[in-house]
């Protein structure tokens, strides 16, 4: 509640518009001026700035010594910002790429993960693993998935998804304050990077002053009464599209999850029983993973509320690199308009 | 020593992939000029060219056969070349075309060719433990076929390529192991990362050979090549060979290098290894015209493989649902899509 008050209170600062990008280093920067314990290591994060300007211009201002090049062993590194988080440094580890998480997964999922439980609290894991998700870009079947299911199903890590620059801002620096793992998924054609340009929505005003977001807040980025439309990430922006090109047919309320662990399913919850029909839209695949759980939660608190639910997924296969074969499997604005016209018939 | 002919044949594909690689490089940056972007232009996704490293795809797939496995990292275009990747299916591919090799699925990383037994993949080192694979399926099966691996300098400290090396050398496998030392990591430079200035010296801790060629000369590759690959074909087990090469282009096409000073950029162009090899044909008398006639020849053949490419269809974006299983199971479909469900509750 203390972190939802700050939220308010900085409302009230000076605001300028920034790329999501900008926002994230911001808040990264602002937490390595205000905490010795903070540092940053991964792959290409000095003098690059992070492939996807997570980090860019951090070296600059920090020196080799907190902006850290590491060698590619994602195993080595992550696995260090592991133990260094337990010795009660607070590090931001960046996985160049969700996909690869493969080559790293064993110090994620079986020690960063389950550290603190395994040892009865008597250590814990204040870190921050970040890292780069989603596709748009014909990157193909191992650089372009968002892989939010599969992290948010193992236990013992945070996982946060923003949307916007001031969400991005506020997440971040909770996240590096918390005492807990967190994985901070950001979403490539969101970041405004040059060579990537961003849609509309995601550059946002942001105060210049530090704040935080609580997770599992979730926020309703347009209220509507008809249709509730839950997701994250890129498609936050995707559904507000479809929603605002509805408009007067169907009022379509728009849920961001913006955390998946914790998940805010009060906010879920209300907003079906407000219109009772779900449409889940989620850029990962389609079986056994968030957009069921969403599903789940709804016909297990509002079962009695619900008159229609849809999901508009990845399919359950790799992803493609042909322009015609991407476009077709990543859920399109026209995807989403037509799940939300289908629940509302 | 290498006779005329096999002089000739490695110099033909090796300007055939300098020629290919700055054909590319033209059609990618269609569209994508003055300003970047990576949505734009005629080929999809993420290009990472090897321009500068054709010396260590020719001297060591010289000694390779069809049967013989190669699996390339993200780069891999000089490498498929070598090896007999089939030039205008590969050339779709990269454009995304139905005709090319993976249907337009796989893309430029993803390249897979069996009639050569070649494969490539996009994540660091991920090429090493399928190789040592490979090998092993040859040695189990009495057969003489080896496999080598490609990876770059900093592929050297991941946990895959160390656990490979590991592998092979306690099974004795066929398998050869080629780190191209192009000097950077995207934007990391090598002694950031680590200590070990020669790669080839990981092999002292799995007790396996390791040789290392100073200079991207396609002979000096050949050679040091001509012994790892013998000695596996032999079953006297793995080498590591390392092989300095040069980045040319950029980590990626759209890589704009700030990192890195523009004095190693010009070293780089400088140690020309396409300029050595005509040197080496020019030493061993083989007259000016039949070079010349194998590098036009070489861009011809380039030319209209990516003619033919973009003359290719684009896949029905119905073809994103197959290939997910060999033998997907009855009544499976990677898209279900089921009517909306309607329940008696609600009352809107």
């Amino acid at each position: 509640m203390a972190e939802a008050d700050e939220t308010k209170e900085a409302e009230t600062t000076a605001e300028r518009e920034v790329t999501m990008s900008r926002a994230m280093v911001g808040a990264i920067a602002s937490e390595i001026r205000e905490n010795d314990d903070v540092f940053v290591m991964g792959e290409d994060v000095a003098d690059y700035g992070g492939i996807f300007d997570s980090t860019e211009g951090l070296l600059e201002e920090f020196g080799r010594e907190k902006i850290m090049d590491m060698p590619i062993s994602e195993t080595g590194f992550i696995g260090a910002a592991v133990g260094a988080a337990q010795a009660g440094m607070r590090p931001i580890a960046e996985l160049m790429f969700a996909d690869f998480f493969g080559v790293g997964m064993d110090q994620i999922y079986n020690q960063m993960a389950k550290n603190t439980y395994m040892s009865g609290s008597s250590v814990n894991v204040p870190m921050v693993l970040m890292t780069a998700v989603g596709g748009t870009y014909n990157d193909a079947a191992q650089h372009s998935q968002t892989l939010y299911g599969t992290f948010a199903h193992l236990p013992g890590m945070k996982v946060v998804i923003p949307s916007t620059a001031a969400d991005a801002k506020g997440l971040m620096h909770t996240a590096i304050r918390d005492d807990d793992p967190v994985v901070f998924m950001f979403h490539k054609r969101l970041m405004g990077i040059g060579w990537m340009p961003a849609p509309d929505g995601p550059k946002t005003p942001v105060p210049e002053d530090d704040y935080t977001i609580g997770f599992g807040e979730a926020d309703v980025k347009r209220e509507g009464d008809d249709v509730t439309v839950v997701t994250l990430g890129l498609h936050v922006h995707r559904a507000l599209e479809a929603a605002d090109g509805l408009a007067g047919e169907v009022d379509a309320e728009v849920v961001d999850l913006r955390t998946l662990v914790p998940l805010d399913t009060e906010t879920v919850l209300e907003s079906v029983r407000k219109t009772s029909r779900l449409v889940v839209v989620d850029e990962d695949y389609h079986s056994f993973g968030l957009s069921g759980e969403i599903i789940a939660w709804a016909t297990e608190g509002a079962l009695d509320d619900l008159s229609a639910v849809s999901r508009v997924t990845m399919p359950d296969a790799p992803i493609p690199y042909a322009r015609p074969l991407e476009q077709e499997v990543n859920p399109g604005t026209e995807d989403i308009a037509d799940a939300i016209q289908d629940v509302s018939e | 020593m290498l006779s005329d002919t096999e002089l000739q044949e490695m110099y033909g594909w090796m300007v055939t992939v300098r020629y290919y690689e700055e054909r590319l490089q033209e059609e990618y940056l269609e569209g994508k000029q003055p300003a970047f972007d990576i949505s734009a232009g005629p080929i999809p996704g993420e290009l990472h060219l090897a321009a500068g490293q054709e010396a260590a795809a020719a001297g060591v797939c010289a000694h390779l056969h069809d049967d013989d496995t190669v699996t390339a990292p993200h780069r891999p275009h000089h490498v498929a070349i070598a090896k007999g990747v089939d030039l205008n299916r590969m050339t779709a591919e990269i454009f995304g075309r139905r005709t090319g090799l993976s249907k337009g699925k796989g893309g430029h990383m993803h390249l897979f060719d069996q009639d050569v037994n070649f494969a490539g993949s996009g994540i660091i080192a991920e090429g090493c433990p399928p190789a040592v694979g490979a090998a092993l399926a040859a040695k189990m099966r009495g057969e003489d076929s080896v496999a080598v691996a490609y990876l770059g300098e900093g592929a050297i400290s991941q946990g895959g390529f160390l656990e490979s090396l590991n592998l092979a050398s306690v099974q004795d496998l066929p398998v050869v192991f080629v780190i191209e030392d192009n000097d950077w990591a995207i934007s990391m430079p090598k002694e950031r990362v680590t200590d070990v200035e020669d790669g080839a010296q990981r092999a002292d801790g799995f007790d396996i050979h390791g040789t290392r060629v100073d200079h991207d000369d396609a002979v000096a590759v050949y050679e040091a090549a001509g012994e790892a690959v013998g000695r596996a074909r032999d079953g006297n087990g793995p080498t590591l060979l390392e092989v300095q090469v040069h980045r040319r282009m950029g980590h990626f096409m759209g890589d704009a290098e700030g990192y890195r000073p523009d004095a190693d950029t010009e070293r780089a162009k400088q140690r020309d290894s396409i300029e050595r090899m005509k040197n080496t044909l020019q030493n061993a008398g083989i007259d000016e015209s039949t070079i010349e006639d194998i590098r036009d020849r070489s861009h011809e053949r380039v030319e209209e493989a990516i003619e033919w490419a973009k003359d290719q269809p684009e896949p029905d974006p119905d073809e994103a649902y197959e290939d997910v299983f060999t033998n997907p199971p009855a009544g499976w479909t990677p898209n279900p899509e089921p009517e909306v469900a309607e329940t008696t509750g609600g009352d809107n």
